[in-house]
């Protein structure tokens, strides 16, 4: 069967079993937009307002779902807005394929019209990009592009077309999906060693990724915890590994993590790191985060093994599976003396740092939202305080539940991942946490949202203050608030309605109820403008590079 | 720091790009190149890079680790120096009046070189050798004045039965 290039693109998604992609057309993928438009809802393509916002998409709807994220963009600025998400998904271990058009061959490297070397930009943050030259690889390339994406750790390719390329004709012909390579298997020698180190140990503590979200290996990592009755501290990206209410669960460490989970970690004498990559904001100082105890480190990727730090034994290969032939091994419950020391730590009165009463606050409205939030609802968040604050104080209770970017800190990430993960999960109540910062990033997004009607509430934290950085102004720079402390005039309320959407307004404690009431019942989306203090701070707080002893438990 | 120096024999896809992703990895990781050699295998669809550089035990496995993470990298080697024979190449262009030429003449011949270019007051000089004797090369013409310089970096292969396309990059931790 002969097709052309931007067919034979429609066909191999859906043989990838692709039935939703993200993007925004354009001069280069003019082809491509047409296959969509022939191939009558095959494929459903949602429209952002900005390349950005479709990548972010893609990465919220792969978060949210394990499957991959696909978007689209035009050659030239099309491609380069796609960067940031790009980057985002890199960071994080998100699978995602991201086709770009380009200029016909015979143009390339001429300067043509919105030409731009978009595989030498992409380079350092993709796992591997192509540039598709000759028709006869297309099916093929991205065949491979989605199996590279979902192999070993995820992660984001990017696929560039040529224009002549979607129009050029050859034979095709449909393969099954490839099945997983099989990756990596620790020997059971470093089983063996594992299981004894363990066995060593009298203060283990378990420190888990979002390698354990990635892999789907929150049950796993439950059981084991329970069988050795170790304490389990996160990573943000680890956040959703573990139910917030279970009794060894003690939160999020690093530099704003809550006092227990930072304090037991510094007291363990084995660190059990489960799909974990040892992100500076989460060791704070790397000598000290390794003195006196040892390092299992068990993750996917081997170039993690001894990259930020060094492990005393390390496990590599699927995080699901090594769990499960740890808990096949005999594992003895951790003492009760550590036991107990663990939980008189979990009640210490420095956890509960909670923030003013009779007030609005973030964390009362961050409760608040919780508490009408279903089972399945979904979490998104920009970055900055809010994202430390939703972290904090949302208290998690399912995999894949929080769709945040960590490793890049992407502000300007929610709207667009919000969009993707509440498409993904087949349209279920999602809430979007961001911020005045934020949010003006990508505010246009709400366009997005109110096309699709989408079931998405967007609480903007509105402080008036870029606070994060105001925070470290306050804290590092003698309050000298350079560019922090913004009071830009916009009515948040106006602007969603001009877009379309539903606007309301919280500005004390006592209209909260009402409003969140008000807002959980609309069935499209709603934005909530959030009133809060300029000052309010993310506590507590470890230094960059400091540790359990520099933390900040109060503003 | 000389302890410190290893060499990476790197099998790759000789396709469009590859030498960018392998050198800009380098680049994004804050790794220093000493130099590196590439070119076609006698399998046209694999190159051969040879990059040697320096750094501890903890630096040279993340860039091993690194690179075999690449998509289009097929083995990493890291080399045994002792037994791996490398060499390299270089051109020099030397100023060399009538008084100098003949000691130009007589290192040339020491150091198994060949005159290639002759010119009224330079000469041109082509050496092959491990990098340690190019440089010792280099500091005796030093002070009759060096024109212009080229070397290849650094290529190796290693001693008898040791054939890279048939080491398997270690599965097994």
């Amino acid at each position: 069967m002969k097709l052309t290039g931007a067919q034979i693109l429609v066909e191999t998604l859906i043989e990838q079993g692709v039935d939703t992609v993200f993007g925004y057309p354009g001069g280069s993928v003019l082809h491509i937009y047409d296959e969509l438009y022939k191939s009558c809802g095959r494929i459903r393509h949602i429209i952002t307002c900005h390349e950005q916002g479709a990548a972010h998409a893609a990465d919220g709807y792969a978060r949210a779902t394990g499957k991959t994220g696909v978007v689209i963009a035009t050659s030239g600025p099309g491609a380069t807005n796609l960067v940031t998400g790009i980057a985002t998904a890199y960071l994080d271990s998100t699978p995602m394929v991201a086709f770009t058009g380009n200029v016909a061959r015979a143009l390339i490297g001429k300067d043509s019209f919105q030409e731009v070397d978009i595989c030498g930009i992409t380079m350092p943050i993709t796992k591997h990009n192509y540039i598709v030259k000759d028709i006869g690889r297309l099916a093929d390339i991205i065949r491979e592009a989605f199996e590279i994406a979902n192999s070993g750790r995820p992660g984001p390719v990017l696929i560039d077309i040529p224009k002549d390329i979607q129009a050029a004709e050859t034979d095709f012909e449909h393969k099954p999906p490839a099945e997983k390579a099989p990756g990596r298997k620790p020997s059971d020698k470093s089983i063996a060693n594992a299981v004894e180190l363990i066995a060593r140990s009298k203060k283990p503590f378990i420190y888990a990724g979002g390698g354990v979200v990635n892999s789907g290996a929150s049950k796993e990592l439950v059981e084991f915890a329970e069988a050795l009755g170790a304490p389990v501290g996160t990573s943000m990206m680890g956040l959703t590994a573990m139910e917030y209410d279970h009794p060894l669960f003690l939160g999020m460490t690093g530099m704003h993590g809550r006092y227990a989970a930072s304090k037991v970690m510094s007291l363990s004498d084995l660190i059990i790191a489960v799909g974990t990559r040892f992100s500076d904001r989460a060791t704070g100082n790397k000598t000290e985060f390794s003195r006196d105890r040892k390092i299992l480190h068990i993750d996917i990727d081997p170039a993690e093994i001894g990259k930020n730090i060094p492990a005393y034994v390390s496990l590599v290969g699927d995080v699901k599976e090594i769990l499960g032939r740890l808990l096949a091994e005999k594992i003895k419950p951790s003492s009760k003396a550590w036991r107990n020391e663990v939980a008189e730590l979990k009640n210490a009165p420095d956890n509960h740092l909670g923030m003013a009463e009779g007030k609005l606050t973030p964390e009362a409205f961050i409760k608040a939202v919780k508490a009408r939030m279903p089972y399945e609802g979904i979490v998104a968040t920009d970055v900055g305080q809010h994202q430390l604050w939703t972290a904090q104080y949302y208290h998690f209770r399912r995999p894949r539940s929080l769709i945040t970017s960590g490793g890049l800190g992407t502000m300007g990430f929610g709207m667009g991942s919000a969009i993707g993960a509440c498409i993904g999960s087949g349209d279920v109540k999602t809430v979007l946490f961001t911020s005045d910062g934020s949010f003006h990033m990508n505010m246009n997004e709400m366009a997005t949202a109110a096309s699709y009607r989408l079931p998405l509430v967007i609480a903007v934290l509105n402080n008036n203050a870029l606070g994060m950085v105001r925070q470290w102004q306050t804290i590092f720079y003698e309050c000298r608030y350079s560019n922090t402390t913004l009071n830009r005039k916009t009515d948040f309320v106006a602007a969603a309605k001009a877009f379309g959407i539903e606007g309301l307004l919280c500005d004390s404690l006592e209209k909260m109820p009402e409003v969140l009431d008000a807002a959980f019942a609309c069935e499209g989306p709603v934005l909530v403008e959030v009133k809060i203090d300029s000052d309010e701070k993310v506590l507590p707080m470890i230094p960059p590079g400091g540790t359990i002893h520099d933390i900040i438990l109060k503003g | 720091m000389a302890d410190d120096r290893f060499l990476l024999s790197v099998l790759v896809n000789n396709e469009a790009g590859v030498l960018t992703r392998v050198s800009g990895l380098f680049a994004r990781r804050s790794f220093n190149i000493d130099s590196l050699s590439v070119g076609e295998t006698d399998d046209p669809h694999i190159s051969r890079i040879n990059i040697a550089a320096n750094g501890d035990d903890n630096f040279k496995d993340q860039v091993v680790l690194q690179l075999s993470k690449l998509h289009d990298v097929k083995v990493v080697e890291l080399m045994d120096l002792s037994k791996t024979v490398t060499r390299e190449l270089m051109l020099i262009k030397v100023m060399a009046d009538l008084e100098s030429r003949n000691q130009i003449f007589q290192a040339v011949e020491v150091f198994r070189a060949k005159v290639i270019d002759l010119a009224a007051d330079s000469l041109s000089v082509e050496i092959t050798g491990e990098p340690s004797k190019l440089n010792a090369f280099i500091e005796y013409l030093r002070p009759f004045g060096i024109a212009e310089l080229c070397r290849t970096g650094v290529t190796a292969i290693g001693r008898g039965n040791y054939i890279l396309s048939q080491i398997k990059n270690r599965e097994e931790d």
